[in-house]
């Protein structure tokens, strides 16, 4: 391996904000934007005597993503203070979750190179957001609007073993949260945000290294080359003799490599204790059961499905499930068209292209799963051919219109009358004289310059069988 | 109507008859404190709109509007935040403060018309038990001006005696509301935990902290209690019982009643002038028709040191807002600017936080720490809830159980600031209250030999407000205390 006798050790710690209307603890609007402190009542503010309630959208929320990562849900969980200074914190203390978490030893499973994989989740736990600082010189403002908006952190166990894993770990998961829409995944907006620990140790070993915690990535193709450096570079220092120190590295994209934020000399104290505002989160199984029965099927179990029930390769249904709007959107064109392979390699192939190009999510697509089902109809029943199918599908994405009345307006139908296609080869013979003698004469590598000039004289409306066909035929004189 | 011997009710009832206007009532109470405030420092503000806000009051009364509290003034402690105007918790830090909202209880009793007299002094952020540690200056005790009047809502239980307040508003988080009524002579109960919510009083020791009256009969007290109580979406702490009529509901018949005497409560650490007046207390209540028994809490020894874990803990955590950063005090920093985040803190707390205060912060934070949590903060804990299982186990052998207030009379200001301990000590018989969250109700039942007031404390089993108001009016009337505060002279 590329890590020769050394092998890394790594856990992700995931903050996604949830997609609640309110913060955890006060009514003020979690929705990102509004002006400078615009979402900031006295709860927010940590002003004198204001008290926190729980905002029970967000105890779902939570819930229903343990449920979704296999885990297990406290009957009774509890809110801790974590104690610490800092002028975005208004109270000096975060609302957080310590040794009775949520969510507790769960599991996700992900498939990478055709291999499935699995991860375990040691916790996942609510808590609520600081502020954002922003420096400026010799003073620093402070926007309160983000204090308090929910956010559940979920802490993998330290199983996975290289930068790809990680990076397709955290993918799984935003797949995952997405799908039961508690969380919108943007990293680049940092509604979610991957932390991720790292150490290297010799292989054989099981004793942990120093670990380096590792923040600031903001894409997932970031996760994988920071954790990549990283190892890289403890690596280095291992075999060099150099102490690894146990710290919070930032990594920058623009360098491809991480650097120092802040040595913890000393391990922070964060004074965790009960918070005596809140009532412990208490849980029965009615209301467990109530969330499990609003669970959607899960991507990876809606990708086992695909294979089975439609006989499409493991990497296209794992690609189609990513994103729940995708496979809805090939499972109504599959249905419809009764033709799942066409439909996936149309989805992942010429629809994804063009989506992306003209940066459209695939919930406004203009080429409705209907049309497209209908478009794959079509060229199964040779309505139209293959070739012509491609210049329909780019005219309904610019038009949004049916592939029917596209191929009707544009005269596109395909010439299915032997007869037609008789005359057609009829003008070609006769423009072509010289060439159907070399032909009858022993040049048979010809009979394809035929097939092209009679396609070619027919628009490429012509069927193309029937042109092989008839072209046989009529070659032998 | 004079000031000194008029009661809430009334007051009330006066109103309500037409007898005075809410308006004559109220400047009657600002002359008292234009009076006596500069001696005994009772009132940190006073309400320059108090007088307005009665004539809204009258003329609403006149409308035939108005709540159960109509037009009735009342001296909020400077731990309430009161919309508008200036909440310091007796701290330097929030010396400037004015907050945008208002403590529930204080909505709650101007919907029942109340008019607001002012914010009245208090020890810091409610630590201290004699009135001493405030920024704004001591408090005096209006039975001797040389003594403390108690805490740490020992303006409010001032103003009361003084005849500044008809009623005030006081928090009790270890005995803050009980200890200095007994040093004033006056009636304060703190209810059941839950039973009032804390949203906008601001926070000591958040499962201890309770907010309730001080007022000058038991009646009056489950008046303005009843009009503060009950379930607040805003308090995830406040409990849905549902809150009695009080003070209609008082019984004065104590037939078949037992009263419990706790054994560790009448140890050689009491005063005897202080058993002597508890002892008559009992006495009356035995004529009403209850019978005492013995009971034995010995944890009660554990409940001093448990109290200040777990007050101290909450505190160091509860006092880390006030950084400068938002609203309040901040250090002054034109001419050294802070060299860095910690400078900052340092010296806006260090500057806008009082001694005792710090002291509470660095213990809590202490007990809090990693290596130490166990043995402190957890072990605190885990001895608070044995003694709350000794309250409920005593419960079964009594309907209410009676007690000194503190083991001794008011003391000399300046005497005990100094030793923290010895100061410390004087919350034994009432932290229990708070730690097991079962109400007490503190009320007069005598006199020392040097002429200061003592008080004698109820307790019962949570949500048994009703209890303490029953036994509570029966000592009053068995006692029948008419003596005024001989510092007004």
């Amino acid at each position: 391996m590329a890590y020769s006798d050394w092998e890394p050790v790594i856990g992700l710690e995931i903050h996604a904000q949830l997609l609640t209307d309110s913060k955890v603890f006060s009514p003020d609007s979690a929705h990102f934007g509004g002006g400078d402190n615009e979402h900031t009542d006295p709860i927010s503010l940590g002003m004198p005597g204001a008290l926190p309630v729980l905002n029970m959208r967000a105890v779902e929320y939570s819930v229903k993503t343990g449920l979704a990562l296999n885990c297990t849900i406290r009957r009774k969980s509890v809110f801790a203070r974590k104690n610490y200074f800092y002028p975005d914190l208004p109270k000096g203390y975060q609302i957080s979750q310590y040794d009775e978490p949520i969510c507790e030893h769960g599991h996700v499973d992900y498939l990478l190179d055709g291999e499935m994989k699995r991860v375990g989740i040691t916790r996942a736990h609510m808590e609520e957001d600081a502020g954002k600082s922003q420096h400026s010189g010799d003073f620093t403002l402070i926007n309160l609007n983000r204090a308090g908006v929910p956010l559940l952190e979920i802490v993998s166990e330290p199983d996975i073993k290289s930068p790809a894993e990680a990076a397709e770990y955290a993918r799984t998961v935003r797949t995952i949260l997405r799908y039961l829409n508690v969380c919108d995944g943007n990293l680049e907006e940092g509604s979610m945000r991957c932390d991720c620990n790292v150490s290297v140790r010799k292989k054989g070993t099981t004793k942990f290294g120093t670990k380096v915690e590792l923040k600031n990535i903001n894409s997932f193709r970031f996760v994988e080359k920071a954790i990549e450096y990283e190892i890289q570079r403890q690596i280095d220092c291992k075999e060099t003799g150099e102490e690894i120190i146990q710290e919070t590295r930032l990594y920058d994209p623009t360098k491809n490599r991480t650097f120092s934020m802040r040595a913890k000399e000393e391990a922070h104290d964060y004074r965790y204790f009960p918070d005596p505002d809140l009532l412990p989160v208490e849980i029965d199984e009615a209301y467990l059961e109530k969330l499990r029965a609003q669970l959607p099927e899960l991507p990876i179990v809606r990708a086992q499905r695909f294979q089975s029930e439609y006989q499409i390769p493991a990497y296209d249904s794992f690609v189609l499930t990513t994103e729940k709007a995708m496979a809805d959107y090939f499972e109504a064109t599959a249905k419809a068209s009764k033709n799942p392979k066409a439909a996936s390699n149309w989805v992942m192939g010429e629809l994804l292209r063009e989506l992306n190009e003209a940066k459209v999510d695939i919930e406004k697509s203009p080429v409705s799963s209907a049309n497209l089902a209908e478009m794959i109809t079509m060229i199964d029943s040779k309505e139209i051919s293959g070739k012509m199918a491609k210049d329909v599908f780019g005219e309904m994405f610019k038009s949004s219109k049916g592939p029917k009345e596209i191929v009707k307006s544009k005269g596109m139908s395909q010439i299915t009358d032997p007869a037609a296609i008789e005359k057609l080869i009829d003008e070609v013979f006769a423009a072509n004289a010289q060439a159907v003698t070399d032909y009858r004469g022993g040049k048979v590598k010809l009979f394809g310059f035929f097939v092209g000039a009679v396609m070619k004289h027919s628009k490429g409306q012509a069927n193309p069988e029937l042109v092989n066909q008839l072209l046989t035929t009529k070659l032998k004189g | 109507m004079d000031v000194l011997k008029t009661s809430l009710k009334e007051i009330r009832d006066g109103i309500r008859g037409k007898k005075f206007s809410s308006a004559e009532v109220t400047k009657a109470y600002l002359n008292q404190i234009e009076k006596w405030n500069g001696k005994l420092n009772a009132y940190i503000t006073v309400n320059d709109q108090a007088v307005a806000a009665a004539a809204k009051a009258d003329e609403l009364i006149a409308k035939g509007e108005g709540g159960a509290l109509a037009g009735v003034p009342i001296a909020i402690k400077d731990m309430f935040c009161t919309k508008g105007m200036r909440t310091t918790a007796g701290s330097k830090i929030l010396e400037n403060f004015v907050p945008p909202y208002s403590a529930t209880v204080v909505e709650r009793l101007e919907k029942a018309g109340m008019v607001s007299l002012g914010k009245t002094n208090q020890d810091e952020f409610a630590m201290g038990s004699s009135s001493e540690t405030s920024a704004f200056g001591v408090g005096r005790n209006p039975w001797n001006l040389d003594y403390v009047p108690g805490g740490s809502s020992g303006g409010s239980a001032a103003a009361v005696a003084a005849g500044m307040a008809p009623a005030s508003l006081g928090t009790d988080t270890g005995g803050s509301i009980r200890q200095p009524a007994s040093f004033c002579g006056i009636v304060g109960i703190k209810p059941t935990y839950g039973r009032v919510s804390r949203y906008g009083i601001v926070a000591f020791a958040s499962s201890l902290d309770q907010a309730g009256p001080m007022t000058k009969t038991v009646a009056d007290a489950a008046l303005v209690l009843e009009a503060m109580s009950g379930r607040d979406p805003r308090d995830s702490t406040t409990s849905a019982q549902p809150v009695p009529q009080w003070e209609q509901k008082i019984s004065k018949n104590l037939k078949g009643l037992k009263v419990g005497l706790p054994k560790e409560y009448f140890s050689d650490r009491l005063q005897p002038e202080t058993r002597a007046a508890v002892d008559r207390a009992i006495e009356v209540v035995k004529k009403a028709g209850a019978e005492t028994v013995e009971v034995s809490l010995p944890l009660t020894e554990m409940a001093v040191p448990i109290y200040y874990l777990v007050c101290t803990s909450e505190a160091s955590s509860n006092l880390a807002r006030y950084d400068g950063v938002r609203f309040g005090f901040r250090a002054d920093f034109s001419k050294k600017p802070a060299e860095d985040l910690a400078e900052f803190y340092c010296r806006t707390r260090g500057e806008g936080f009082g001694g005792e205060v710090k002291r509470r912060i660095i213990l809590g934070t202490y007990a809090l720490s990693s290596g130490y949590y166990d043995a402190y903060y957890k072990k605190a804990c885990q001895v608070r809830r044995l003694l709350r299982q000794q309250f409920l186990d005593a419960f079964k052998q009594c309907d209410v159980m009676m007690s000194p207030v503190t083991t001794s009379p008011a003391f000399k200001l300046f005497e005990r600031i100094s030793d923290p301990l010895e100061m410390y000590l004087n919350d034994i018989y009432t932290t229990s209250a708070n730690l097991v969250g079962i109400p007490g109700i503190s009320v007069p039942a005598g006199f020392s030999g040097n002429k200061l007031p003592i008080g004698v404390q109820i307790l019962a089993s949570h949500f048994n407000e009703q209890a303490l108001f029953n036994v509570g009016s029966v000592i009053e009337e068995g006692l029948a205390i008419k003596e005024l505060p001989h510092g007004l002279q």
